[in-house]
């Protein structure tokens, strides 16, 4: 089983006197199998936490445990693990390349697993791939630019999948898209990872998007941890004052925004 | 600056360095006697080790004294003081002009392309930028010559000294960068246009004038400076044909005659002047820009 | 948008042009010298400097040669020295543009910042200071303009290259574990060649142009050798007695010069796939505000009295310039009636027209984009028609807008308090201490602390949501009749949308001002507004009661968008219901 935990994580920005620590002492636990989700408003750290995961920035202090090594370190095996660690970003439209056929991006992925795949053994992984996201296989060929956002992020995530990684971590995948589109994504998402077994970290400034994917729930401001625990009990009984404040900015549907006293 | 500055120094004292075999072979050429060249050799302090040689260079420069001539044996910095002027001249007037003149008509072509009229006015105005932008100076100098001098003879071919002899190169000098300048002025403008702050400006439904003077030219002016400073370094640099061509005492026409002659002190001197003037006018770019931008002037204090 | 249209129409022609041109260049640089070389060459003392004549058409020089036949054969030495230049550029300006996005940050920053202090100076500068060590030869020449446009190529390239190394598909190839080497073979080069050969072909120009002017001042190719600049700089010595020897070769380089620059336009607008649909509105011509079936004489200005409408329009359609021409509507007749004192909401996806219909109420449309109604009207204001001064003093005062990103809505340049005081010291001559003390008063209504230092700052010291809640308060400034608010909290945290909102409301109670709330947020729209119209595809499929929503709603779009966003009372047991056809819809619009 896989066992993804983040222990007192420290990434800072810049030096000297402009130093920003964007994530400061942040411990958390993916339960293996599972979905965690990863809540918190701009500035919150919680995107530098991805970036840390997948080695886009070298943490300051702390350490990323994939089964026992942390992916932050130097060395071999360090990026190695790393590699079993994969990310789909927010915006369709910049991750993927224009220039590369979608089908290509995805067998580039395979690098990640560590094996040499030959030609045949790439188009047909790719081919697998692309049913498991819903896209025609026999459309492998073609740019970036054929595709709309929805389809361009499903395609993203087969990327991901390529480098048959232990964890997926999901950075605002929705937040770029339009409502309607964002459904088919959560449910892919959830299938996958029912699926595969995958375990997920799942990070999503919105509250009810991260509810209904997660099964754990940690929320984050400042660059801290403020509150975690399962979805249900945090969402139900939020005991940090700052959950019930995001909480209470949730529109519901069919009701009147209580929007109390002007500040 | 202080960088910049430095690489300039070694940059110029390297030039005679950097000369593919022996430079005072190359200037007394091949059947000068041994003992002339031995003399030259002192002269030039080329006899000398190179860290030595150095030291004596920058300690010059800090007295103002940047040698003495191959060709008059005068000292460079004598010659150079006596034809900086024309240079500054030259290169102060055009500036002033293209940067007068290109203000109303970027202004004018980008708001008559915004309210959609005059389609093809707009078109024929865009191509004579357009061609204006790629003909060198040098070769609108040969136009302007044939056509003013030659043609009508209404101006003088060359020359330096009356206002009237200033004409030609004046032009020649700034009309291509006045196009260019009218041009980045007219871009800059169509995309402070369409700007969300100036939908907001034109929701409160204020008078024209306000909208492009208060809230649109403010927005342009950073770029419109930028694009002013590399145009006025271009300018010094374009002086070297123009002043060829109206045959100017100048900093050009000494600069090609030294290089001809392989006069290498007169070369080295002439470089770090322009050099200096490129940075000097760069800092001045930079600070009028922290002064005006209310961003850059609160970031520094 | 205008200006690329214009330019694609054009791009045939100037295609064709360009082709034919450099083709005739290449045929010359090939087939000059052999052709006209041994009459450029043969002298003869009888004609020598002679005018221009059928005969010989740009003269003699002063050895009797053809200048005619000298500028076609230069023709070949002129293009392979400016193209020996240009590779010199390219070549080491590529690597030294390449590199630095693979070296450590130290050798980086140094190789950058040389590349920047070389810049600030003029090329000629730099070729003469080449020109300086390698002395007057064609060689040293072709080496000096080569390595003068080394720092502008590099940094080009420098900037195209770091521009793709930010991009997300290059971190996607990095954490899949692809080097440096091959994140640059497989990504930044394939994304980078097209600029590049826009880059390349520009400066093929230029080091033609730079040549010539090398040559002419006597430091390029030296006689008997022979090329444009050369030919030039002995023409303009007899200027007087033919203008033709002097103006001949000027034409062959400026001509050369155009056609590359020419040829480095029609790389760089490659064709576009055009994902836009065309319906096409005939007879709406751009910049034309027509008002269909209303009578001619219509006075501009209705009084009004409270119980009429705020906003009305009826028939309203909106078309903008298409990619390839012609014009696409993208709101088909929209009817809308806003009270006063109502707070209407829409609610569509991106492409629904929803923006493009509240900046059509309040009369903001900029040709070319194109408006026409049956009837379009803000307070008695018609606003098809040219408007009178009362009817901008009355839009001024009584008409405001919060936009969605609130980065760009503030002038960068001017002061919040000017922003704030300019529309009623301009609309309603009040002195300047009166707005200021208003604008004091709207601030402080809208929460924001201290609003008195705060007038004279600028808007990049106000945080994302002040700068929201400053647009609000400019509104506050007139008598605001409408706010026309257009997602207004799309780029803000959830916690500060809850602050702007609070804001709106009191603006609302405070002024009894109506509101058009737009968002693709359904739940926010419903619980911030009184009524709600759906968009989709430029077309009102719905309107109803806010409250009535989860009750009344009968149009399956609005039924499938209640439906399919996760909220806070979700099953998370099933999956969410999908739009069946609306993910393969356009985003491109």
């Amino acid at each position: 089983m896989t066992d993804f935990q983040i222990e007192h994580l420290t990434v800072r920005y810049g030096t000297g006197s402009r130093a920003h620590l964007a994530v400061d002492d942040v411990s958390l636990r993916v339960p293996p199998g599972r979905t965690l989700g990863l809540v918190g408003e701009s500035g919150s750290g919680k995107s530098s936490v991805a970036a840390a995961a997948v080695g886009l920035v070298r943490p300051a202090g702390g350490a990323i445990r994939l089964d026992g090594v942390d992916v932050s370190a130097r060395g071999a095996a360090a990026r190695a693990a790393r590699r079993r660690i994969q990310l789909v970003f927010q915006d369709p439209f910049s991750a993927l390349d224009p220039r590369m056929p979608v089908g290509t991006s995805i067998a580039e992925a395979t690098r990640a697993t560590g094996r040499r795949f030959t030609r045949a053994e790439k188009a047909e992984r790719v081919a697998e791939l692309l049913r498991r996201v819903h896209i025609d296989p026999s459309r492998a060929g073609e740019l970036p630019g054929a595709f709309s956002g929805g389809q361009r992020q499903r395609i993203t995530i087969a990327r991901a999948l390529a480098g048959e990684p232990a964890v997926l971590i999901a950075d605002e995948i929705t937040s770029a898209l339009d409502v309607s589109v964002q459904g088919v994504i959560l449910n892919l998402l959830r299938e996958l990872q029912a699926d595969l077994g995958l375990t997920v970290l799942f990070i999503s400034h919105n509250l009810a998007v991260v509810r209904y994917v997660s099964h754990e729930l940690c929320v984050m401001r400042n660059g801290r941890v403020v509150e975690a625990g399962e979805t249900e009990a945090v969402l139900e009984r939020p005991a940090d004052p700052y959950t019930r404040e995001l909480l209470a900015a949730v529109p519901v549907l069919g009701e009147r925004l209580d929007l109390g006293a002007p500040a | 600056m202080a960088i910049s500055l430095g690489i300039v120094v070694v940059a110029t004292f390297a030039i005679i360095h950097l000369v593919p075999g022996d430079p005072v072979r190359a200037v007394l050429g091949p059947s000068a006697p041994a003992e002339l060249v031995a003399r030259t050799r002192a002269e030039l302090g080329l006899d000398q080790p190179l860290p030595v040689q150095f030291w004596n260079y920058v300690a010059g420069l800090f007295q103002g004294d940047l040698g003495t001539s191959l060709q008059t044996h005068r000292p460079v910095a004598d010659t150079l003081a006596q034809r900086a002027p024309a240079t500054l001249v030259l290169a102060g007037v055009s500036f002033l002009v293209a940067a007068i003149g290109a203000l109303p008509i970027g202004l004018a072509t980008a708001i008559s392309v915004r309210s959609g009229r005059r389609r093809v006015l707009d078109l024929i105005a865009s191509a004579i930028v357009g061609l204006l932008i790629v003909v060198p100076n040098f070769l609108l100098a040969v136009g302007l010559v044939w056509l003013f001098a030659v043609e009508w003879r209404l101006l003088p071919v060359a020359g330096w000294g009356q206002p009237a002899q200033l004409v030609l190169p004046v032009l020649a000098l700034a009309i291509g960068p006045m196009a260019y300048l009218a041009r980045i002025v007219h871009v800059e403008l169509l995309v402070v246009l369409d700007a969300t702050y100036l939908t907001t400006a034109r929701s409160k439904r204020l008078p024209g004038r306000l909208i492009y003077l208060r809230h649109a030219l403010p927005n342009m002016l950073t770029s419109a400076l930028t694009i002013g400073g590399l145009m006025l370094t271009g300018m010094v640099a374009g002086t070297v044909l123009i002043e060829t061509i109206f045959a100017i005492p100048g900093l050009g026409t000494t600069i090609v005659s030294s290089i001809t002659a392989k006069d290498y002190p007169m070369i080295q001197g002439v470089v770090l002047v322009y050099a200096g003037m490129v940075l000097v006018l760069n800092l001045v770019v930079d600070l009028v820009l922290m002064t005006i931008d209310p961003r850059s002037s609160l970031a520094e204090g | 948008m205008a200006t690329r249209t214009r330019r694609s129409r054009i791009l045939t022609p100037a295609g064709i042009t360009t082709a034919v041109g450099l083709a005739i260049v290449v045929g010359l640089a090939i087939v000059g010298p052999i052709i006209w070389g041994a009459q450029a060459e043969a002298t003869s003392v009888a004609d020598r400097l002679q005018g221009p004549s059928a005969l010989h058409p740009f003269g003699t020089d002063e050895l009797g040669r053809d200048v005619l036949a000298r500028v076609l054969a230069g023709t070949r030495t002129s293009v392979l020295l400016a193209l020996g230049a240009t590779a010199i550029a390219v070549a080491l300006g590529v690597v030294l543009g390449l590199l630095p996005t693979v070296l450590p940050r130290v050798l980086r920053r140094a190789l950058t910042g040389l590349i920047d202090i070389l810049l600030a100076f003029p090329w000629l500068l730099l070729a003469l200071f080449f020109s300086a060590i390698w002395g007057a030869s064609a060689t040293g020449a072709m080496l000096a303009v080569g390595f003068a446009g080394i720092p502008a190529f590099a940094r080009l390239n420098y900037t195209l290259a770091s521009s793709i190394m930010g991009r997300d598909y290059v971190r996607a190839a990095r954490i899949v574990g692809v080097g440096p080497i091959g994140v640059l073979a497989r990504h930044v080069v394939p994304n980078a060649a097209g600029p590049l050969l826009v880059n390349a072909t520009v400066h093929a120009s230029g080091a033609l142009l730079s040549f010539a002017g090398l040559s002419f001042l006597g430091l390029g190719v030296q006689s008997p050798e022979y090329d444009w600049g050369r030919l030039l700089r002995e023409g303009i010595a007899r200027i007087y007695v033919n203008p033709m020897a002097a103006i001949g070769p000027g034409i062959a380089i400026v001509a050369t010069g155009l056609f590359l620059t020419l040829a480095s336009d029609v790389f760089a607008t490659t064709p576009r796939r055009g994902a836009l649909i065309r319906t096409g509105l005939r007879g709406l011509r751009p910049a034309l505000r027509t008002g269909a079936g209303r009578a001619a004489s219509a006075p501009h200005l209705v009084t009004t009295d409270e119980a009429d409408a705020v906003s009305v329009a009826r028939g309203l359609r909106i078309a903008f310039p298409g990619a390839e021409g012609g014009s696409v509507e993208r709101v088909h007749g929209v009817e809308l009636e806003i009270a006063p004192g109502e707070v209407v909401g829409i609610v569509g996806e991106s492409g629904s027209g929803k923006s493009i219909t509240a900046m059509a109420l309040a009369g903001l449309i900029e040709p070319p984009g194109a408006v026409a109604a049956a009837e379009l009207r803000f307070r008695g204001v018609d606003l098809l028609g040219p408007l009178s001064a009362a009817s901008k003093r009355r839009l001024g005062l009584e008409l405001a807008m919060v936009f969605q990103d609130p980065l760009t809505s503030l002038n960068p340049a001017l002061t919040i308090g000017r922003q704030l005081t300019e529309a009623v010291e301009v609309h309603e001559g009040v002195s300047r201490a009166e707005a200021r003390e208003r604008a004091v008063r709207a601030l402080a209504s809208v929460g924001i602390p201290d609003p008195e230092r705060r007038l004279g700052q600028y808007p990049h010291e106000f945080s994302g949501g002040m700068r929201q809640r400053a647009m609000i308060a400019m509104g506050l400034m007139g008598s605001p009749r409408l706010i026309v608010a257009d997602e207004p909290t799309t780029a803000l945290d959830v916690t500060v949308q809850r602050q702007v909102l609070q804001n709106l409301r009191r603006a609302q109670t405070l002024t009894h001002t109506a509101i058009l709330f737009i968002s693709h947020d359904i739940a926010l729209v419903a619980g911030f507004s009184d009524r709600i119209l759906v968009m989709k595809d430029g077309l009102v499929v719905e309107q109803l009661a806010a409250d009535r929503l989860l009750v009344d709603a009968q149009h399956p779009y609005t039924k499938a968008l209640i439906a399919c966003v996760p909220d806070m009372a979700s099953d998370r047991t099933q999956p969410l219901p999908v739009i069946g056809d609306l993910d393969t819809a356009r985003r491109a619009s």
